[in-house]
């Protein structure tokens, strides 16, 4: 324990409140997530989620409190100091949030193309995270030809880009299929597993708390990523569960944990009665 | 006084933005192809509409003022009276309201769409400061093109006065073309391109914080755009009236 505490968290809130107008968000929340850890924050529509998200990408600021990213404190960065720090965060909006006047291809490598970085590197680039995604057919089709799952992968493709070590995701999952929601779990587990990446994963569907707190990935001997159920061999500790409520955290800890809380409000929010 | 206090708060805000704008256009990365881009989508992309509309209030302009001129024997001065309604007043005026139609609300509804479906957001989170990628672009474009299209629009003006002239009235053209000379004073010239210039200023900062403080999903973009047309259009007719005494002072009132 006392060797994690020298290791500096990727994000840190300390007590933070927020309110709009005379409605309190937030009310004094404070947590970690430690360098390549996801943290699953699970909550009702409108709960104060997505505002934590904002508030670590600095879109927003604080009523009181601090944030910090790798241990900088950028509570009262101006904006172009912000745009440095983000320059180390991925974010997956709700909607995939693409600009819809940029091709597929523009999408992703709007990041390095602000870089200036010489058009071989940025297409190589944009197409491996295309890969990554899946979706290296759709890199010259605008965004308004794209199905709602595929905008949400390329979305994730743009976040990636530049590997940044934290990526905060916004009900990636929200309106899709079951089978394209699964997708875009198992990308968020390879980046875990495989990558390192620290990120926050906003969600309020109990499937998708069920895949990233049981399953691993792993690259087996023929080089191909699988994913195994945690179980004898392994238990997950890198991923862990918090639950909001009315801009409080009523709930902070391993799945294992949360299925064994006696709470009514928890245990109602995670059978839906 | 809740409707002043909104006043001043939005007065404060336009203000802030536009002074935002120039002040970090000193530090790199600065959108020129940007800004280009949307001095064609401005500029050329306007120049029908301020073509028909300078024509025709030009020659309308000469269809009610030839007979009181005539009256008074002073037919062969309509050049002149049209160039100077023209270049003092109607040019920059109509062609600033033409524009706030035509692009400050396409600009609050692109800038207000942007913002409900979450890509300034995106922008921001992407590390590109909206201000110095979307706003700045816009409000420079405006401040060149507007005195361009101002002039298109002047010159337009004249030839449909010159064409009514002729062709209702069977004025002679050289004596026509002689009087718009006449008319063509520096100090016409002054006003007739530094109004553009205020104008363009207001439209580009109004339209694009009308677009950026867009809440409330699609319904909002559309009252943003109402709001931002109808808020620009104001401002241009108001600031006119000060303007030209502010000019009239600075640069004596005379033909």
């Amino acid at each position: 324990m006392s060797e994690n505490n020298k290791i500096v968290p990727a994000i840190e809130l300390k007590d933070v409140y927020l309110s709009y107008d005379d409605k309190k968000v937030l009310d004094g929340i404070s947590f970690t997530v430690r360098k390549g850890e996801t943290k699953i924050i699970l909550g009702r529509s409108g709960g104060g989620k997505s505002t934590i998200i904002r508030l670590i990408l600095g879109l927003i600021k604080p009523d009181a409190g601090r944030i910090f990213i790798d241990g900088e404190d950028i509570t009262d960065y101006s904006e172009p100091e912000l745009m440095r720090v983000r320059q180390k965060i991925g974010m997956v909006f709700q909607e995939g949030a693409l600009f819809d006047s940029l091709s597929v291809y523009d999408n992703v490598a709007y990041k390095l193309h602000e870089q200036g970085l010489p058009e071989e590197i940025v297409e190589q680039e944009v197409r491996k995270m295309l890969r990554f995604v899946e979706l290296e057919d759709a890199i010259d089709k605008m965004p308004n030809e794209l199905s709602g799952g595929m905008r949400r992968r390329v979305g994730i493709a743009r976040a990636l880009i530049g590997h940044p070590q934290i990526i905060l995701f916004d009900e990636p999952t929200a309106g899709l299929d079951p089978p394209t929601a699964r997708t875009i779990c198992e990308l968020a587990i390879k980046l875990r597993d495989l990558e390192n990446v620290s990120s926050v994963f906003v969600t309020h569907e109990m499937k998708n708390v069920e895949y990233l707190t049981s399953e691993y990935a792993v690259i087996n001997e023929k080089g191909e990523v699988v994913f195994e159920k945690e179980g004898e061999k392994l238990c997950l500790i890198n991923t862990e569960v918090l639950i909001l409520r009315e801009g409080k955290i009523i709930f902070s800890g391993t799945d294992e944990e949360l299925k064994k809380t006696q709470d009514p409000y928890i245990k109602r929010f995670l059978h839906g009665r | 006084m809740n409707l002043l206090k909104l006043f001043l708060y939005e007065l404060q805000e336009i203000t802030l933005l536009t002074a935002r704008a120039f002040y970090r256009l000193r530090k790199k990365p600065r959108y020129w192809r940007e800004a280009i881009k949307q001095m064609d989508t401005i500029g050329v992309g306007s120049l029908s509409i301020i073509f028909l509309t300078g024509f025709f209030t030009g020659a309308v302009l000469v269809l009610q003022s030839f007979q009181i001129l005539a009256y008074y024997g002073a037919q062969s001065q309509v050049g002149r009276m049209v160039t100077f309604s023209l270049l003092r007043e109607l040019g920059p005026v109509l062609t600033g309201l033409m524009v706030a139609g035509r692009i400050g609300s396409a600009i609050t509804a692109e800038l207000g769409s942007m913002v409900v479906s979450q890509q300034i957001d995106a922008m921001r989170a992407l590390g590109t400061d909206p201000i110095k990628k979307l706003v700045a672009p816009r409000i420079i474009a405006l401040l060149i093109t507007l005195p361009l299209l101002t002039t298109a629009a002047n010159i337009f003006g004249i030839i449909g006065g010159g064409i009514t002239s002729k062709y209702i009235f069977n004025l002679d053209t050289s004596l026509f073309i002689s009087s718009v000379r006449d008319g063509v004073t520096t100090k016409n010239l002054i006003v007739s391109l530094v109004k553009p210039l205020f104008f363009g200023l207001l439209i580009g900062s109004i339209s694009c914080y009308k677009g950026l403080s867009t809440t409330g999903g699609t319904v909002g973009v559309g009252n943003s755009t109402t709001k931002s047309v109808v808020l620009t259009s104001v401002a241009i007719i108001i600031t006119d009236f000060f303007l030209t005494r502010a000019l009239q002072n600075i640069l004596g009132i005379d033909f």
